[in-house]
């Protein structure tokens, strides 16, 4: 497994999604499939960059485990607010027209859709998202 | 032409005025850190008095939830003025992201730049 931790600023994003690039390049031959697991990685780096330390600075942890080649888990660590209603919260409606489409709500979306499995948990003021890509 | 910053997604914009609209190529990715200045470049755009946008994303590689996001608001702004931006020639990642999200129903997508042109 191999781990990186960085401030939890929008300006290491790239920083993050090349560490991500780099663990799991060996294991994935398809470039839609990467982009598919960067895409999950930014969203879940940008709601922390965003929203997990309103006004004070912090950090935010990767950790990624290709295991044997056939499962890729990535946990996303960050000791900020609770990020409660990750799963709760309601899709936002892809149906609605270009009036009434509201701004926000699609990168916790992404997640549920372009990972193959999506875990959410908070213990002991850490916030941990796992997200799993089976390869 | 513009670029963005270094720190995230590289993205490169190459603006053609076209006379019925104004065809914008966007090479790169469209990400949290590249989208905002995309935005801004269409509302420059806007404010310039251009009302039909059609943005070429043949050369874009991967978009994310901000990159629809400055999508949107340019859609939306658009919209106010009886324009709209119209995106053509979307593949892989960003067909995905498009479709998943249902953009596909909202923005109107075209195969070419040609074809965009001659909807107007």
């Amino acid at each position: 497994m191999k781990s990186i931790t960085l401030p939890a600023v929008i300006e290491n994003l790239g920083e993050c999604i090349d560490f991500v690039r780099a663990c799991v390049g060996e294991y994935i031959s398809l470039d839609k499939k990467m982009m598919e697991i960067e895409l999950v990685i930014e969203e879940a780096l940008v709601n922390i960059f965003s929203y997990a330390y309103p006004g004070t600075p912090g950090q935010v942890e990767i950790h990624c485990d290709c295991g044997d080649g056939t499962k890729i888990t990535i946990e996303i660590k960050d000791n900020g607010i609770p990020f409660d209603g990750f799963f709760s919260r309601p899709d936002p409606d892809i149906k609605r027209d270009l009036k009434h489409r509201k701004i926000g709500g699609l990168g916790i979306f992404f997640i549920k859709k372009m990972a193959d499995e999506v875990r959410y948990h908070r213990s002991g003021g850490t916030n941990v998202l796992t997200v799993v890509f089976y390869v | 032409m513009t670029e963005a910053s270094e720190r995230g997604g590289f993205m490169e914009l190459h603006v053609k005025n076209e006379g019925k609209a104004v065809v914008i190529s966007v090479t790169g990715r469209m990400d949290a850190v590249s989208s905002p200045e995309f935005e801004l470049e269409m509302g420059k755009l806007i404010d310039e008095g251009n009302i039909n946008l059609v943005a070429d994303f043949s050369e874009l590689n991967y978009i994310s939830s901000s990159g629809l996001r400055s999508v949107l608001a340019t859609a939306k702004r658009l919209k106010e003025k009886n324009g709209k931006i119209l995106i053509t020639s979307l593949k892989d990642i960003v067909k995905e992201v498009f479709e998943v999200s249902g953009f596909i129903t909202i923005i109107p997508v075209y195969d070419s730049v040609e074809e965009a042109m001659r909807s107007l």
